[in-house]
């Protein structure tokens, strides 16, 4: 009999930070002390909490071992699994038979990740054994496919891939459309910066996408579905091999399932680093081997997609909800959320904020709650400043703003988007003006050079930021920029350029007055700025210990050792910081403002 | 044809829409982690596809490579979470340590150094993978200790 149970993450975040040699450490320690028939050791998927890994929760228990490194081991096995004393030093916080006492986790609702680190996602036993493929079987044994799509529609869900389109009503589309065969496809190209919700559903619960894609076909009427993957994801890729595999033995994908009419397959298609294919039409050339621009539309995927066929296309986490809505009802998962924004939606909340890993929270929680209650707030001695939402595409909210409810329409009301659900904080370390050409750098970037308002337009609104953060903007750049934000959100093709102005738009809107001291006082006030920051010696912390002076790389700093107090040369001076990180006496100081 | 590449794509059917997973797969098989010219006629041959077109798709995606490169190719995270957690003092190690600049391989062949976009593992950040691998929270000397084993491990 197995009395205790081991679930180790091995997402690939806690992969990257040493997992697996982890686990070796524990079945060795495990098997010399005679316990390998008492203990089982599950991989699991992501937890959440990422920097805190390697993870490993005990049940039942409710213990969250953290940081793990395979010497800690032996100790857990011989205290904790032998005489039933957890190892305190090694705890994240005191045992908590129920996970739910833990503050990070107080405030989620886990529906789409409820798998993920409970069971191991390469065993489809595990899966079946809490309820999976039982919407699946519900759905072609109960129902019809105009009943399912009632039932979607009904729950109020919307694409979890940015735009929110209403996922019913885009099944319906499918349906109705005229053509065949008709295909399925599932977009886990996650390209956006910062996201890793969808990395964390295909590698940590791969059958509930799987589940969720044949339950669309069947109401769509599709027999094929591929799965079109980020190349940067080959553990997800391996996940969905197994699943996929797995599920066709046990004839849960395949020719007629569950003994119905009902035949449908899945494929994996691998992209090769091209962010502007997770675009729908885009994705879609890409499948089919030719280079991944987008085109206009309509003709939507709907009735022209995948080899100009009808093809319902919709994102990993839009899938992972459907088993959900069939198995609890619409009216359940419509009661959670807002008037317009029903369920839950996973965010990466990352920056500066205590709490860092994936969230899952109901719509229409404010992003005070999001940030303060489960992230914990800004680390101590630091002012939050704005919080960056929705990818390289979303906007910079500033504190004023924190109590607008999370939800599509508000987002967008003040400038910011859902987008895949990236969050960053930042702190009065941030400078806006850096922000927003940050992230235009990347869009810009990733612009594929099909229509002239992306292409041109972002470069040349990237070419006047540099200029002000240079020191050298004019008031009518500010005037500019509005101006051709507006221009390329009206006139681009696709989604990438329609957005892509957000973060410029957002900052100028809610922080104008940092881009003003760029322009007017010629000083970036959050010090980042290097054209518009000086670094100074304060005479009387000085302690003429000769470190800046051998520190810096231009000879800018001036001194004799023991005799202070030592000086900077401003106009030979770089601002690579690298006296101010020397100084073990903090007597260098950065000053916004050039030296004058 | 070698026997090698013959094999590979026998792996697949003939349907263009397997393109870019047929090219991932001669790609891997060069120890120099590249397309040679005679692979892109192969695959143009295979799928029955002007070879224009293939040379096309392959210019679009920045996996692949017309250029030979190292048998390890390191990419490391660019993207906002990994720079504000400092990807930039890791590149620089990296720089160091290898001796070359991004975009540049070693005169040992091993290693070609490159930039990517976000690796979805912010949890972590910074990031880099080595091949398919990934490796977090990364600091200049975390980064000696893999580069190491990687060499060590031939
Ligand atoms: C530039 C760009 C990148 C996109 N990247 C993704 C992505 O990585 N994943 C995704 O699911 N949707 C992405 N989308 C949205 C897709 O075009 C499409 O709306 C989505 O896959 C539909 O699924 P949903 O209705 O379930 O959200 C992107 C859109 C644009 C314009
Ligand atoms: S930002 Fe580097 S892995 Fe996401």
């Amino acid at each position: 009999m197995k009395r205790l149970f081991l679930l180790l993450c091995s997402g690939s975040a806690c992969q990257s930070s040493g997992a697996l040699a982890v686990k070796q450490a524990l079945v060795e320690a495990i098997t010399e002390q005679g316990l390998t028939e008492e203990v089982q050791i599950v991989e699991t998927g992501c937890m959440g909490p990422c920097e805190l890994g390697p993870i490993l929760l005990v049940y039942p228990d409710g213990v969250y071992y953290v940081r793990l490194k395979p010497a800690d081991v032996r100790e857990i096995v011989t205290e904790h699994f032998l005489k039933g004393r957890p190892v305190r030093r090694l705890l994240w916080t005191a045992p908590a038979p129920e996970p739910r006492t833990i503050p990070f986790f107080a405030r989620q609702m886990k529906i789409v990740l409820g798998n993920c680190g409970q069971i191991d996602p390469e065993k489809i036993e595990e899966y079946i054994a809490v309820g999976g493929y039982e919407a699946l079987a519900r759905v072609l044994t109960e129902m019809t496919p105009e009943e399912v799509i009632a039932e979607i529609t009904r729950s109020g869900l919307r694409g979890r891939g940015g735009a929110g389109f209403p996922t019913g009503k885009k099944w319906q589309a499918v349906r109705e459309a005229r053509g065949n065969p008709k295909y399925v496809i599932c977009n886990a190209d996650e390209g956006d910066p910062g996201a890793f919700m969808d990395r964390a559903i295909l590698e940590g619960d791969p059958h509930s996408v799987l589940e969720g894609m044949a339950i669309a076909a069947y109401a769509v009427g599709a027999e094929k579905g591929y799965i079109y993957v980020r190349a940067e994801y080959p553990l997800a890729v391996k996940r969905l091999e197994v699943a996929i595999a797995q599920a066709r033995k046990m004839g849960l994908l395949g020719p007629r399932i569950f003994e119905t009419d009902f035949s449908f397959d899945i494929e994996l298609r691998m992209g090769a680093g091209a962010f502007v294919c997770g675009e729908e039409t885009a994705l879609i050339a890409s499948i089919e081997g030719k280079r991944g621009e987008p085109r206009p539309r309509p003709p939507y995927p709907a009735t022209f997609g995948l080899f100009g066929k009808p093809t319902l296309i919709n994102n990993v986490e839009t899938f992972a909800n459907v088993r959900h809505i069939i198995l609890r009802g619409a009216d359940w998962f419509a009661n959670i959320g807002t008037e317009t924004s029903k369920g839950t939606k996973v965010f990466a909340l990352a920056g500066q904020v205590k709490n860092t890993g994936l969230v899952e929270v109901p719509m229409g929680i404010t992003l005070r709650e999001l940030i303060f209650g489960v992230g914990g707030g800004v680390p101590e001695g630091r002012r939050f400043k704005a919080v960056q939402i929705g990818g390289p595409s979303g906007g910079c909210l500033p504190e004023s703003l924190l109590d607008v409810p999370i939800d599509y329409e508000s987002l967008k009301k003040y400038g910011a988007i859902m987008g895949s659900g990236g969050v960053i904080v930042l702190d009065d370390t941030s400078c806006m003006v850096n922000v927003a050409k940050f992230f235009l750098e990347f869009t810009a970037d990733e612009s594929c050079g099909k229509c002239v308002p992306c292409r041109v337009g972002l470069r040349l609104m990237l070419s006047i930021l540099e200029r002000i953060a240079r020191g050298e903007g004019t008031e009518e750049d500010l005037q500019q920029l509005e101006d051709i934000g507006h221009m390329i959100q009206s006139t681009a093709l696709c989604g990438l350029g329609q957005t892509a102005p957000n973060p410029v738009l957002s900052t100028l809107r809610y922080f104008r007055e940092e881009y003003l001291a760029h322009i007017q006082e010629k000083a970036c006030p959050a010090g980042v700025c290097p054209a518009l920051i000086h670094y100074e010696i304060q005479g009387e912390l000085c302690r003429a210990c000769d470190l800046c002076r051998r520190a810096c790389p231009t000879g800018a700093v001036q001194g004799t050792p023991r005799n202070p107090p030592y000086s900077i040369i401003q106009d030979r001076c770089i601002r690579c910081g690298a006296c101010l990180e020397a100084c073990p006496f903090g007597a260098v100081v950065k000053i916004p403002g050039r030296k004058g | 044809m070698t026997v090698e590449k013959k094999a590979i794509l026998q792996k697949f059917p003939r349907s263009p829409d397997v393109l870019l997973s047929l090219l991932h797969a001669l790609q891997r098989t060069n120890p120099q982690n590249y397309l040679t010219q005679e692979d892109l006629k192969l695959a143009a041959e295979y799928l029955g596809l002007p070879l224009s077109r293939v040379r096309d798709a392959v210019s679009f995606y920045t996996m692949f490579s017309l250029k030979p490169r190292g048998r390890h190719i390191i990419r490391v995270c660019e993207s906002p979470n990994c720079h504000l957690a400092g990807a930039w003092s890791v590149v620089e190690e990296l720089k160091k340590t290898l001796g070359i600049e991004v975009g540049q391989t070693t005169p040992d062949g091993l290693f070609t150094l490159e930039l990517t976009s976000c690796l979805g593992a912010c949890g972590v950040a910074p990031v880099m993978m080595v091949d398919d691998e990934v490796f977090g929270n990364l600091t200049p000397e975390r980064v000696r200790e893999i580069l190491r084993g990687i060499r060590g491990a031939g």
